[in-house]
């Protein structure tokens, strides 16, 4: 147990490190990489809390998926790339600083006064029992939240597309 | 392994991702904020999965549920910012005032 300590101790504080490094550089390609080791070390973590499949999905659907959305959009909206004094906005800095260090506060606060359990990492989950309760008891959950993402598809692309053909069917 | 060091972890990843959305202009930056926090709600999710030892797994199935709905957020977001800096050539935020008086 002492090794699985000092693993999540370093872990954790890796995770808090990087991503601090997401909020306060001022290069927004540097922000987006450390999202992806920020969401890799969030993938070792669920490996350590032994939920593998979860930790499987971060990667393949953040850091696969999400991350190049991210620096498709990042590009695409010509967001200047290299060193940016103009990222932040400097006149919310303390008020930001001043909400966040007070959730924190009020969060740990309570989290340390509520919960003081031990967690029981000798029963590891299996995918198979995973995906069996997936399709089970929680199927029709799954097959809202996959017509939602269809949804949300069509939208993006509806939002997104040059709507041509709409302006010409008006002039129409 | 004790629970604490997790839950204050998810609770400083939550705190930087309030930081990050109040302080960051670019729409771009503020949408990868929104991420470091639904990361923070899903480490707590699994990790009181871990510490009740659920038999069906809820907490996993949770965190699997808001993975997909954080991609169908990435996909609108970044297909509404790109209109808007279709629209107004540029994509920072306190440039969109519009609606405020």
């Amino acid at each position: 147990m002492e090794a699985l300590d000092i693993i999540s101790y370093f872990l954790l504080l890796s995770l808090l490190l990087v991503a601090a490094k997401v909020v306060t550089t001022s290069n927004v390609i540097h922000a987006a990489i450390s999202l992806v080791f920020t969401l890799a070390i969030t993938a070792g973590t669920f490996l350590l809390l032994s939920a593998e499949f979860v930790a499987l999905v971060i990667v393949l659907v953040y850091i696969g998926a999400v991350i190049v959305l991210f620096l498709f959009g990042i590009m695409i909206t010509r967001a200047p790339l290299g060193q940016n004094a103009e990222l932040d906005n400097d006149k919310n800095k303390g008020l930001a600083l001043a909400v966040s260090l007070s959730i924190f506060g009020i969060f740990s606060y309570v989290m340390l006064n509520t919960f003081d359990s031990q967690i029981n990492t000798t029963s590891g989950t299996s995918t198979e029992l995973l995906g069996e309760i997936l399709l089970s008891r929680f199927v029709f959950p799954f097959e809202v939240v996959s017509f939602v993402l269809l949804a949300a598809l069509i939208g993006g692309i509806t939002i997104a597309r040059q709507d041509n053909a709409l302006i010409d069917e008006n002039q129409i | 392994m004790s629970v604490q060091p997790f839950l204050i972890a998810a609770a400083g990843l939550f705190s930087i991702g309030i930081y990050g959305i109040l302080v960051r202009r670019n729409v771009v930056m503020v949408l990868l904020s929104i991420e470091l926090i639904l990361n923070a709600v899903n480490i707590n999710f699994v990790v009181f999965d871990a510490m009740l030892g659920d038999a069906l797994l809820q907490g996993q199935i949770f965190t699997i549920f808001i993975i997909t709905i954080a991609a169908a957020e990435v996909g609108i977001g970044l297909a509404i910012v790109l209109m808007l800096f279709r629209n107004r050539k540029t994509a920072n935020i306190d440039e969109f005032d519009l609606m405020k008086w």
